[in-house]
Order: C-alpha cells, then sequence, then structure tokens
C-alpha cells in the first residue's frame, strides 16, 4: 500500500515537471485538463447546429460574414458593398444598380460596423445594417434570405465611420462622418480646414414595415472626426453618443497635431428634439447628389435612383439639441450600457476609461453649468458628467460591451487583452490576453438592453503566429471567451475573413427558423423570367439578343441557339425552376467578360455576353446539381457579323 | 340494440374521415433530404406532404424514367372511390338508423362489414397494382437503367405496408389519419355486430 502511494507521488512530481516544462515555453500554455474542458464548450459535434449566429463584418473586404457560435464555423458571406463572383453580385445585371453611387459604378468598399435591428431596445432579427466606409453608404440586409436589400449613399460625409448604429426601436441608422470636409463640398484650399469643414451626422429613418432608408436630416456639427457613435436606450432613449477626435481641426500630420488636446468631446444630440424640430418644418434643404439602390425581392433586382436633395440643421439653431461632453485622450469607441445611464468614452491614448453618467449631464444641462463654447454648442463641466474612471491597468482601449450581470468588457489595443470590469464600482475584476491587438469585441446582444452573456468574440488586427503560416498576407484572428463565470475562460480561436470591425450576434432561434429556403416561382415578377420551360424563346431586337432560358435537373431550355452574330450584345435571362431546398444552377458560357452567375431555386438573374469570335461556343451550369451536372451544358452558334442564319433555339431535337 | 345501432351509425360516419385525412402516407428518405419528401394519398388524389414534394419527386423520378405521380383525372379510382366511401357510409347509418327502429336485425351490420371488407380488399388490389405499375413500367430511354444482380430490371415500387431501401431513398409506407379512422369505423360496425347478437341472445 505504502509502495502504491510512493508511485503516485512520483506520478504527481512527474506531472507538475512537465506542466511547468510547458509553461517556460512562453504564450503556448497546454494545460491538458483545461484544453479537454474548453474543448467540450466549443465542440458542435457534426449534425448539430451553433447556438449563436455572429455576423462579423468584413472591413476592406467589403462583406459581411456569418458565423456560428461557439464553433467558429464560417456559414456564409453576404455580398455588401463588393462585387462577388461566387454568386454574380455586383455583376449581373440585376445586382450592378446596388454598386451605383454619385460617383458611379463602384466595386468595393470598406464595411464596418454591422448592428441588428431592435424593438424596444432587443435585438428583432429582421435586419442587419452595415456602412460603407469609403465612399459612405449605410445598406440593409435582410435576414430572411441573407442577402443585400437596400444601399444608400451618404452627401456630405466622408469616412462613414461613426454608423451604422440603431435607435432602440430601429426608428433611425445613424451615420456620422468621420473625415470633416466642405459642405457643400467645393475646389477650396485644404490649409483653410479650420471653422470652413463640416462633421455631417445623418439621420436615416428606417420604414417599420419594409426597412426602406431615407436621410431625415443631417447635422451640420463643427469639423471634428466622428468616430464612433452609440445610442441611448432605455432612460437614455431619445440621444445619441458621438466620440470625437482632432477637436484640434488640424489636416495635416494628424497623428500629432490631433492628439495635443488633453481632451476632446463625446457629442450628446438629442435626436427626438431635432426630429421635432424638422417635424415643424425646420432645417434647411441643400442640393446634394446621392444614390438610394433598393433590391426587390419578387423581381430580383435592384434599381437605382439618384436623390437631389438632403435637409441639413444647424446645431445652433435648436437650442439644447447638442452637447459637448469632455472625454480624455481622443476616444475611440463611445458604448452605452444596457440600462441607458452610462455612457462610456474608451480614450485611446489613456489608460484609463471614462464613464460619463446620463443623469448627471442632465442635471447639468438643466443647471446650466457650462465651462464655454465650442462654436456655439455648450460644454458641459467633465467633472460634473462623471460618473467614474476605470483604473484599468490596460493601454489603448478602444471598445467595450456588456453583459446581463452588469458588468463590461473593454478591449486594449496596445496592450492586447480584454478586461472585464463592474458598472458602478468601476473595478477590475479579470483580464485575459488576446492574439494580438484587439480591436473590435462582441457578445451576442452586448450593444442592446438584452445582452447574451455567454461568449464575447474579440477581434484582432494581427496575426502572426497563430496559425500556420500562409506568407505575408494572413487572415486576421479571433478568439472566444466563455464569460459565463467570474473568470473569462479563452475557449477557441479562429481565422475571420477580411478586417472585422465589430460584430452582431443573437440567439439562433431568432433567425433560424425563418430563414428563407427558395423563392416561389410562382411569385417571380422578372420581366424576363419564363415560369414554364415552354415559354423558353429567343427573341432579336436589334443588335440586341435577349435568351429565356430555364434550367432544371439537369439541362437548361434551350440548350441549341443558332443565329447570335458577332458584335451582338446577348442577354441571358437565366430562371431557376427548381422548387426544392438548396437546388441552385450556375451559369458560365466561355469568353464571358464577367463572373458567373449563381441561381437560387425560383430566382431570374440576367449575365451579358458580347461574342468576339465566331465559333460555338459551350455554357454550362457550375454549380455541381445533380448527377447529371456534367450532362448539364449547350451550345451557341456564333457567326460573322453579316451572316443571314436565322436565329433558333432547341432543346432535345 | 339501441346501444348497438347508434355504435353502427358512429361507426360509418368515421369513414366520412377519409374525405377531411388521407388514406395512406408514404415517407421518402434519404442523406441528400434530411427533411424527407413525402406524399398523402387520399381518396380523391395525391398530395405533397410540403408543397412542393409532388414537383420534386416527379423530378428525382425522372432520371428512372418513372411516370410523374397521376392527377385526380388521371386515374378512374380517384373518382370512383370518394363515390364507393360515400355509399358506404351513407348505406352504414341507414342500417343503424333502420335497426335503431327495428327494421332490420343486427346480422344487417355484419353483412356491411363483410361488402366493406371485400371492397377494401380490391381497393389494396388495385393500389398494390397501380404501385407495380408505376415503379416498374419505366420509360425505355430514362437516364438512369439498373438492374439487380440477377440481371432483371430494378423495380422502384415502394412497400404496400412498412418500410423498404430503394437505391439511396428509404421508403416508408403506413396507412395515415384517413386509413385509421376507416379501421376504426370497422372495428366500431363489427363491435355493433356482437352487441346486437348478445342482446338478441339475452331477450331470447
Amino acid at each position: 500500500m505504502k509502495k502504491y502511494k510512493f508511485h503516485l507521488l512520483a506520478l504527481f512530481a512527474t506531472f507538475m515537471l512537465l506542466t511547468s516544462c510547458g509553461n517556460n515555453n512562453g504564450s503556448k500554455q497546454s494545460n491538458g485538463a483545461l484544453n479537454a474542458s474548453a474543448a467540450e464548450k466549443v465542440y458542435v459535434a457534426p449534425g448539430e447546429q451553433d447556438e449563436y449566429y455572429a455576423f462579423l463584418s468584413g472591413g476592406y473586404s467589403g462583406n459581411l460574414t456569418v458565423y456560428g457560435l461557439p464553433s467558429g464555423r464560417m456559414f456564409k458571406e453576404i455580398p455588401v458593398f463588393s462585387q462577388f463572383p461566387t454568386s454574380g453580385y455586383g455583376y449581373s445585371e440585376e445586382t450592378k444598380p446596388m454598386l451605383e453611387t454619385s460617383h458611379g459604378f463602384i466595386p468595393w468598399d470598406d464595411l464596418h460596423h454591422p448592428d441588428i435591428s431592435q424593438t424596444n431596445g432587443e435585438l428583432d432579427g429582421r435586419w442587419i445594417f452595415v456602412n460603407g466606409n469609403n465612399t459612405p453608404r449605410i445598406a440593409r440586409v435582410s435576414l430572411t434570405t441573407f442577402e443585400t436589400e437596400e444601399i444608400i449613399e451618404i452627401p456630405n460625409s466622408a469616412g462613414n465611420h461613426s454608423s451604422s448604429f440603431i435607435t432602440e426601436n430601429t426608428e433611425y441608422v445613424v451615420a456620422g462622418t468621420r473625415f470633416s470636409v466642405p459642405v457643400p463640398q467645393r475646389d477650396m484650399p485644404i490649409s483653410e480646414y479650420k471653422s470652413n469643414f463640416k462633421g455631417a451626422l445623418s439621420f436615416i429613418n428606417v420604414d417599420p414595415e419594409h426597412g426602406h432608408m431615407d436621410i431625415k436630416f443631417q447635422l451640420l456639427m463643427p469639423g471634428f472626426n466622428y468616430d464612433l457613435s452609440h445610442p441611448g436606450r432605455g432612460k437614455s432613449h431619445g440621444w445619441f453618443f458621438f466620440t470625437t477626435y482632432n477637436t484640434e481641426e488640424a489636416s495635416t500630420l494628424l497623428e500629432v497635431n490631433a492628439s495635443q488636446n488633453d481632451k476632446d468631446f463625446i457629442a450628446a444630440v438629442n435626436w427626438k428634439k431635432i426630429e421635432e424640430y424638422v417635424n415643424n418644418g425646420g432645417g434647411t434643404k441643400m442640393p446634394a447628389k446621392y444614390a438610394h439602390n433598393i433590391y426587390d425581392e419578387s423581381t430580383h433586382t435592384g434599381t437605382t435612383t439618384m436623390k437631389n436633395e438632403v435637409l441639413t440643421v444647424n446645431p445652433i439653431d435648436v437650442p439644447g439639441a447638442v452637447y459637448f461632453l469632455p472625454t480624455p485622450k481622443s476616444p475611440h469607441g463611445c458604448d452605452v450600457d444596457p440600462t441607458g445611464q452610462y455612457i462610456i468614452g474608451n480614450g485611446k491614448l489613456s489608460a484609463d476609461l471614462t464613464v460619463h453618467s446620463f443623469d448627471k449631464m442632465l442635471e447639468a444641462i438643466e443647471g446650466e453649468k457650462f465651462d464655454g463654447e465650442a462654436y456655439g454648442i455648450p460644454i458641459l463641466k467633465f467633472e460634473d458628467v462623471l460618473a467614474g474612471t476605470v483604473k484599468s491597468g490596460g493601454l489603448g482601449p478602444l471598445h467595450t460591451e456588456f453583459d446581463d450581470k452588469g458588468n463590461a468588457y473593454t478591449t486594449f489595443f496596445i496592450s492586447s487583452e480584454v478586461v472585464k470590469w463592474k458598472l458602478g464600482t468601476w473595478e477590475v475584476i479579470d483580464r485575459k490576453p488576446t492574439y494580438y491587438s484587439v480591436g473590435h469585441l462582441m457578445i451576442p446582444g452586448g450593444n442592446s438592453r438584452k445582452p447574451f452573456g455567454k461568449y464575447v468574440v474579440a477581434m484582432n488586427k494581427i496575426t502572426k503566429d497563430r496559425y500556420l503560416p500562409t506568407g505575408p498576407e494572413m487572415e486576421h484572428s479571433a478568439q472566444i471567451y466563455d464569460i459565463s463565470g467570474e473568470k473569462m475562460e479563452l475557449i477557441y480561436d479562429f481565422p475571420t475573413h477580411g478586417e472585422p470591425h465589430y460584430a452582431a450576434g443573437c440567439p439562433a432561434s431568432l433567425l433560424a427558423p425563418k430563414s428563407k429556403k427558395l423563392y416561389r416561382l410562382d411569385e417571380n415578377k422578372h420581366p424576363y423570367a419564363v415560369t414554364s420551360p415552354d415559354k423558353a424563346r429567343v427573341e432579336r431586337k436589334g443588335k440586341e439578343v435577349h435568351i429565356y432560358m430555364s434550367t432544371i435537373r439537369s439541362h437548361f431550355t434551350p440548350d441549341n441557339i443558332e443565329g447570335i452574330k458577332v458584335g451582338d450584345k446577348v442577354y441571358f435571362h437565366i430562371t431557376n425552376h427548381e422548387q426544392d431546398f438548396d437546388v441552385p444552377h450556375g451559369f458560365s458560357i466561355l469568353g464571358q467578360n464577367t463572373s458567373e452567375l449563381l441561381i437560387m431555386p425560383g430566382q431570374t438573374k440576367t449575365s451579358v455576353w458580347e461574342p468576339k469570335q465566331v465559333g460555338v461556343w459551350p455554357f454550362y451550369c457550375t454549380d455541381f446539381c445533380s448527377a447529371l451536372h456534367q450532362e448539364m451544358q449547350g451550345y451557341v452558334r456564333v457567326s460573322p457579323a453579316d451572316s443571314n442564319i436565322e436565329l433558333s433555339w432547341s432543346l432535345g431535337d | 340494440m339501441k346501444k348497438a345501432s347508434i355504435i353502427m351509425i358512429l361507426g360509418s360516419l368515421l369513414l366520412l374521415g377519409l374525405f377531411k385525412f388521407p388514406l395512406w402516407n408514404i415517407m421518402l428518405g434519404a442523406p441528400q433530404y434530411p427533411e424527407p419528401l413525402g406524399i398523402n394519398i387520399y381518396i380523391n388524389g395525391i398530395q405533397g406532404m410540403n408543397e412542393f414534394d409532388i414537383q420534386n419527386i416527379d423530378g428525382l423520378n425522372h432520371y428512372i424514367g418513372m411516370k410523374t405521380l397521376p392527377k385526380p383525372e388521371d386515374m378512374w379510382e380517384f373518382t370512383v372511390f370518394p363515390i364507393v366511401i360515400g355509399s358506404m357510409a351513407v348505406l352504414g347509418i341507414l342500417i343503424g338508423i333502420l335497426s335503431y327502429f327495428k327494421k332490420v336485425n343486427y346480422k344487417w351490420f355484419l353483412g356491411w362489414l363483410v361488402l366493406m371488407t371485400i371492397l377494401g380488399i380490391l381497393g389494396m388490389y388495385d393500389f398494390n397494382a397501380w404501385m407495380i405499375d408505376y415503379g416498374t413500367n419505366l420509360d425505355p430511354n430514362a437516364i438512369m437503367k439498373l438492374q439487380n444482380p440477377d440481371g432483371t430490371p430494378m423495380s422502384y415500387k415502394p412497400p404496400l405496408f412498412g418500410h423498404k431501401k430503394m437505391l439511396n431513398f428509404d421508403a416508408f409506407s403506413y396507412p395515415a389519419m384517413g386509413g385509421y379512422l376507416m379501421s376504426a369505423g370497422m372495428l366500431f360496425t363489427l363491435v355493433a355486430f356482437f352487441l346486437g347478437k348478445r342482446v338478441k341472445t339475452i331477450t331470447q
């Protein structure tokens, strides 16, 4: 018996030695027992589904990616601001209008901050809004089809960064400008920036039924940089908060010149007051050219409308609508806790977090305790609005999210960590490293009145050695932490696509049951749709040839076409006649100067082909649709321009 | 005897369930159909379990050269069956009422049940014959012509009752609500017969 005990001790000692060796190896800790429990937490068995959806912005990919939590598996890339050859988005005739702007067709943007629509401050899962940062736009993506349904351009704005955040009943989606610019745009010396440039904060109202967007008004603020924003909620519903930097109004070498003021501002905007002012005829209409693109699900087609006018509001014309809250050191994230009481300024050049109190702000406004003004906008006294300071011990706070137990989680870019702290007491509860240099973080619903505090996802800017190397360019890395306990626990690490700036998440049960399986053929109102194969045909209008084609496993109707000539502009209008879940058909033809089409059941898409060479050119289905997919092909005969071969088409003759 | 007559009437009424509920159900599941395709067979036609199931079953069947699933006008059965079921229900109710007023005796109950059983067997025979035709009378130009190991052409006849594996599909064929109601109705008439017989014996 004694001997047995000795053996156990020896084993234990060996184990200790082994684990301490592991720790000496640096950051790659490998504690077997811990890893096993973490694995169980993220393991979603084959055939099982995830608990949460996570929508990660794609940053410079221009698109939105859909992931599952806790598995970190990617389900879909939703094309929004970038052409997407996988589906033909931005290449098909139907979707080209979605990328139209006042500057013409733009194939790309930098997609930043997803926000899911809300009712009474809780996620309702109807739509997700995202912003295009470079050529300012806001897009609305349907959460039943998971497709982009609408894109509106924002005039007078530049670097559309303090966007696209929504008010708690999705009354407005808000888009603030990061770069102030001349409003209206004009030819003027850059050096005359100060007091001449303006920062437009746009309030875009959202039709509660269709989600259609329309710019209600633009607040023309002083020429600072409006970095991020968040809506008030609960008691502070009706207000919107924007962080600013470059209150110095520098136009060059901003990294030095915009970092001089000890404090910048959080701008508190009482949008309800401005809404009332505007509803009573206030504001100034200003000529402005901007595109409004709407995709109609029944015609499967997007259309562009150019708008010519926007309503602008000068903040000093609406007394009591805008105040500045001094906030230390160029704050980045501007986050509001689930109760709406605390407004957190993440001063990115500071170690501490500044928390303002909504109640104290109202008191200070009531008591008119101002500390001067900036361009006529009252500045409140820092001490009067301050609720507390989080002495974090970290460096470079960027963004804060919240759980449902009164805790906040802040990312620290410079010190590469997530810090958990308590609202009200401001004490730091826990801190965990991230890999590396974390930007945004996301808790499902963490940006609403009802967070689901089970996981936090940290999205990093630097990957380095986290995965197998793939040359100089790598995907970014993200980490998932279990936050159900007092201490955070790192449970998973996965690569993300593009550069996620923020994300939005929600319980799977909110979206999965209503996710569309197919488009109904009997509801297809596309002007070039064929609803039955006997209506498939080819029509010539001068040099334009329209091919009304249908597809079903496993053939095209028609699949032999003759009478096309060099110099023709051939439109393939293809309708997928399948009415079965997950049976798309693809289309491509040799020499096509565009992408393929991927056509969902019941959908019609159009590809243009301008044949330049005489010959017989094959086309085929690009999606392995069935056992006879390889047989799903056809030919188009292209004759010389002066040929007199009649147009003809057939199938199976 | 009154109790037996009422049970006879109730049993006959249960037949009318066939006008609302399907007689039979066939489900087809496969790896790529985790949500199985299914058809409900009513006395007046065939319907998909989900809206597009018939279209999708026909789409799959075209590979093996099967005829498309029949529409009501394609088969005389879908016209005759409702008349037969309706007539049998009316007849059963009539017998029940007459026996209630002591115009006929309990033996008529058995007579009705024997007739119904014969018609039922004929119906099943016809149903099976249709499935044999449907599963074996295939287009000679079918895309996929599969053979059994002995060289005979493979049959795609769904089972009359129970489970059968057909290529990648698992076919399940069982009575549905209308069929169960009909069986219950027939059981009721048998109960009515024995009840009537016992009452008769006691009164004698």
